[in-house]
């Protein structure tokens, strides 16, 4: 008995490989450096501009909290999730480390605070850069 | 660091609400107007969730 094909146009569409175009692979790379700018370098300026205005506004006031910024470490796990979080700043992460940016300690609630929104800029800059990729491949506009 | 913010916890969380708000709103919708719907929509929860999560603390404080 012949096998019948079950699945829609909708599902193929959403199973077929994606080509890895020059831009599909640029523009989430450039969105992790440079916040919202996966999104400008695809036209979209309104929502690159708004992306790059939160998470950089969120990132410098963390730092103006006196917020922690994570350095690689293999110690307690919750400082290991935050210097991955840190990490997806990007450029401001690498400034941040060049310059030494941000409190040594968490000695206050404020400072407390700060070393959260640091890390949840980071957190998402990377949704930033996932969405940058999918306008890239063509699933969303 | 010269810049010094010190916020309240209302304030600071309120701000916060707003940062993920917006980028919520624009990385998980599609269209415009989805966009400011759910970016709203995820504000207001947060805004309530603090609300309530305040008043459940303050009950069970006193």
């Amino acid at each position: 008995m012949a096998k019948t094909e079950t699945t829609t146009p909708a599902a193929q569409t959403a199973s077929a490989p994606v080509a890895l175009t020059p831009i599909a692979a640029l523009a989430p790379a450039i969105a992790w450096l440079i916040p919202g700018a996966g999104h400008l370098i695809q036209k979209r300026w309104i929502r690159g501009l708004l992306l790059m205005a939160c998470i950089v506004a969120m990132f410098v006031s963390g730092l103006a909290m006196e917020g922690k910024i994570y350095k690689p470490n293999t110690g307690d796990l919750l400082d290991i999730l935050g210097f991955i979080g840190d990490l997806g700043s990007g450029a401001l992460y690498i400034l941040g480390r060049i310059f030494e940016w941000g409190g040594a300690n968490i000695t206050t609630a404020g400072a407390d605070y700060g070393t959260k929104y640091i890390v949840v800029a980071g957190l998402l800059n990377i949704m930033a850069a996932v969405d940058a990729y999918h306008i890239a491949i063509g699933k969303k506009q | 660091m010269i810049l010094l913010l010190q916020l309240s916890h209302f304030s600071a969380a309120a701000l916060f609400a707003l940062f993920f708000s917006v980028v919520f709103g624009i990385t998980q919708r599609n269209t415009t107007n989805e966009m400011i719907r759910y970016g709203a929509y995820c504000f207001a929860v947060a805004m309530i969730g603090m609300f309530l999560a305040g008043w459940a603390m303050w009950l069970l404080h006193h």
